[in-house]
C-alpha cells in the first residue's frame, strides 16, 4: 500500500507535482498514466525518498520511506534501466544491493534466474542490450522479495517478447497480493495490463478510478449511418426523439443510439441506408481528450487527428491545449 | 540500516569497478617509480650542492618526491568512486537501497578510505626504502629520528588526499568538473601559491602544502611555517573535514 498526500513538487516557479492525493492498493496493478512530462518520474522519485517534497507525504506501509529497514524488502523499484554502473557485471550490480540490505547472496542467483539473465551474470552491464538492461533493473526490483512493486515506463523501447514478458509478469505479481505501480504514457498498454488507473496530467490528478468504470464512462458508443435519404431519415429520427448529429462527409451519428432501432425506424418507412454501424472510441482517444488540455509538449501539426465526434460542449481537438500556454 | 551491510555493500561497489584497480596502482608505480629516479639524481648531484643544501638535505623527503605525481592518481580514485554513482545514475539506485544518505556516504567514503589508506602506507613504505636505497651513503634509517613518523605520514597524506577529493566529488558530482578543478589546483596553483614569496603567507595553510609538511624530517633552512609537522597534518585534516562536511549537508539536502 502507497498513500500519497498532498504531494507537491515545485522547481523554481514551475509546478511539476501538484497536490496528488491517492492511495496505490495491494493485489492489483495500478497503471500512473499521464503524457510525457506530467509529473509521474518525479512522483516516483518522491515515493522513493529520492526527491524531497515541496508539501505533502508519501507513506510506504504506513512509513516514510527513509523510515523503512532494509527498503528492499518492503518496495521494490525500476525507475531508469541505465542507473547501474557500466563497468560492473550483473551479478555485482546485484550483490551490492543485495549486501546493503542484507538480503543473502543466493537471493541474487534467483533472481537472475528469474529474469533469464543467469548466463550473462559475469558480463559487464555496459553490453546489455535495452532489454537486458531492463532485465537486471526488475531483478533489481525483484531483489528482496518486496509487497510492493514500482516500474517506471517498463516496457520502454522493448521488443514485443520483452514488453509480453513483462506484462504477464506484473499480472503474476499482482495476483501474488503485491501491490503493482506502473506507469506509461501509452493507455492502450495500461488497458493490457492494469485494472486501476491513476491519470495525471501537468502534474494534476485527472481521474481515480478502475480500469472497468474508466473505459465505461470515457469510451463513447456511437451508431453511424450513411444514406442516400438523408433528410427523410432525419426526420423520422427527429419524431421517434432520438438525436442525430451531422458529422460531415455525409454521414449522421447517433450518440448512445442502438443500430436496432433505427435500422427498423428506416425500414418501416422504407429508407435505403448504406451503412449502419455501432461505433466505440478507442481508449487512447479517450485519454487523449483528458488530458489533451494538459499535454505540456504538443507537436505542431497542421491537421489534428481527427477524433470521434464528442457532444459539442466537449469537443476538444489534441493539441488545442498548447495554444494557452 | 546497520552500517556493517553499507561497507560490505560498498566493498563490493570499489573491487567490482575497473577503475580502482588503475587508479590506485597507478599512485603505487608513480610515486615510487618516481621517487626512485629523484633519489638517484640528487645522490649524484648531492657533491654539487652548496654548504647551505647540504646542511637541509633531506634523504627521506627526496624519497617522497615523486607523491607530487602519484597524489594525482589518488584524485582520480578519490573522485571516481564517488561521482560514478552520478554519471552512471547508479546513485538513484544506490539511495533507493540505502534512504540513510549519512550512512550511505561515510560508508562508501570509508571504505574507500580504508583501501587508500593500506595502498598508500604500501607505497609509503616500498618508496622510502627503494629511495633509500639510490641514495646509498645519503641515506637515510628508518630508526633515525622523525623518519618512521615522516614514512607512516606519507601513507596518511595520501589517504587524506583521496578523502579531501572524494569531499569535493560528491559536492559537484559531475567527475569531470570535479577532476577539472582538483587536478589544476594540486599540481598548480597550490605549487605556484606556496612558492612565490608573496603568497607563500596563504599558500602554506593549502591542504597539500600544510599536509605534506609530516613527510619532511630535516626543516628547510628557510621554512618559516608557523606549524611542525601534526600541525600541518592538522590543518590538511580541516580542510578534509570542511569538504567532507560540505558533502554530506548537499548530500543529505539535495534531490538525487
Amino acid at each position: 500500500m502507497i498513500e500519497l498526500e498532498g504531494l507537491t513538487k515545485r522547481y523554481g516557479d514551475k509546478v511539476a507535482v501538484n497536490n496528488l492525493t491517492f492511495a496505490v492498493r495491494p493485489g492489483i496493478v495500478t497503471g500512473f498514466l499521464g503524457p510525457n512530462g506530467a509529473g509521474k518520474s518525479t512522483t516516483m522519485r518522491m515515493m522513493l525518498g529520492l526527491d524531497r517534497p515541496t508539501a505533502g507525504d508519501v507513506r510506504i506501509d504506513g512509513q516514510h520511506y527513509d523510515q523503512l529497514k532494509d527498503p528492499l524488502k518492503y518496495i521494490g523499484a525500476l525507475l531508469d534501466a541505465k542507473a547501474m554502473h557500466g563497468g560492473r557485471s550483473a551479478f555485482n550490480h546485484l550483490l551490492c544491493l543485495a549486501q546493503s540490505n542484507g538480503i543473502p547472496n543466493s537471493r541474487v542467483h534467483e533472481v537472475l534466474d528469474t529474469v533469464g539473465l543467469t548466463a550473462v551474470a559475469k558480463k559487464k552491464a555496459k553490453g546489455f542490450s535495452l532489454g537486458m538492461g531492463q532485465r537486471l533493473g526488475i531483478a533489481g526490483a525483484l531483489l528482496g522479495d518486496p509487497r510492493i512493486l514500482m516500474f517506471d515506463e517498463p516496457v520502454n523501447g522493448l521488443d514485443p517478447e520483452g514488453i509480453h514478458w513483462i506484462r504477464n509478469l506484473m499480472k503474476s505479481l499482482a495476483a501474488q497480493g503485491r501491490t503493482v505501480f506502473v506507469s506509461s504514457h501509452l493507455m492502450s498498454e495500461m488497458a493490457l495490463t492494469a485494472d486501476h488507473l491513476v491519470v495525471i496530467g501537468q502534474g494534476r490528478l485527472l481521474a481515480d478510478t478502475s480500469m472497468a468504470d474508466f473505459i465505461q464512462q470515457n469510451s463513447r458508443s456511437y451508431v453511424r449511418i450513411r444514406t442516400p435519404h438523408r433528410e427523410r431519415l432525419l426526420d423520422v429520427l427527429h419524431q421517434a426523439g432520438v438525436t442525430v448529429v451531422e458529422s460531415g462527409n455525409g454521414t449522421l451519428e447517433v450518440d448512445g443510439g442502438k443500430s436496432e432501432q433505427i435500422g427498423e425506424l428506416a425500414a418501416q418507412h422504407q429508407l435505403v441506408l448504406h451503412e449502419l454501424s455501432p461505433q466505440q472510441a478507442s481508449l487512447e482517444e479517450a485519454f487523449m481528450q483528458l488530458t489533451a488540455e494538459s499535454v505540456e509538449y504538443h507537436a505542431h501539426s497542421d491537421a489534428p487527428p481527427s477524433l470521434p465526434v464528442a457532444p459539442a460542449e466537449q469537443r476538444q481537438g489534441w493539441g488545442d491545449g498548447w495554444k494557452k500556454d | 540500516m546497520a552500517a556493517t551491510q553499507v561497507i560490505r555493500s560498498e566493498w563490493t561497489k570499489i573491487r567490482s569497478v575497473a577503475s580502482t584497480v588503475w587508479t590506485l596502482s597507478l599512485a603505487l608505480v608513480v610515486t615510487i617509480g618516481l621517487g626512485m629516479l629523484i633519489s638517484a639524481l640528487s645522490k649524484n648531484q648531492f657533491n654539487d650542492m652548496s654548504e647551505k643544501d647540504k646542511l637541509s638535505f633531506d634523504p627521506t623527503f627526496i624519497s617522497f618526491a615523486g607523491m607530487s605525481l602519484g597524489q594525482l592518481a589518488m584524485i582520480v580514485f578519490g573522485v571516481l568512486v564517488v561521482s560514478n554513482e552520478y554519471s552512471t545514475g547508479m546513485i538513484r539506485t544506490s539511495l533507493a537501497a540505502v534512504p540513510q544518505r549519512g550512512t550511505f556516504l561515510f560508508g562508501k567514503i570509508a571504505v574507500a578510505t580504508g583501501l587508500c589508506l593500506v595502498v598508500g602506507l604500501v607505497t609509503s613504505f616500498v618508496t622510502f626504502f627503494l629511495g633509500q636505497a639510490m641514495l646509498g651513503s645519503h641515506r637515510a634509517e628508518i630508526g633515525d629520528s622523525g623518519v618512521l613518523r615522516a614514512v607512516i605520514g606519507g601513507g596518511l597524506y595520501m589517504t587524506l588526499i583521496a578523502m579531501f577529493s572524494m569531499g569535493v566529488a560528491s559536492m559537484l558530482r559531475s567527475p569531470m568538473l570535479s577532476l577539472g578543478i582538483l587536478m589544476p589546483f594540486f599540481f598548480l596553483i597550490s605549487n605556484i601559491l606556496g612558492n612565490v614569496s608573496a603568497t607563500k603567507k596563504i599558500g602554506q595553510y593549502l591542504p597539500d602544502q600544510a599536509g605534506s609538511k609530516i613527510m619532511q624530517v630535516v626543516t628547510p633552512v628557510d621554512d618559516s611555517a608557523p606549524y611542525g609537522p601534526w600541525g600541518g597534518f592538522g590543518i590538511m585534516a580541516l580542510w578534509v573535514a570542511a569538504a567532507l562536511i560540505g558533502a554530506y549537508v548537499l548530500l543529505k539536502r539535495r534531490d538525487a
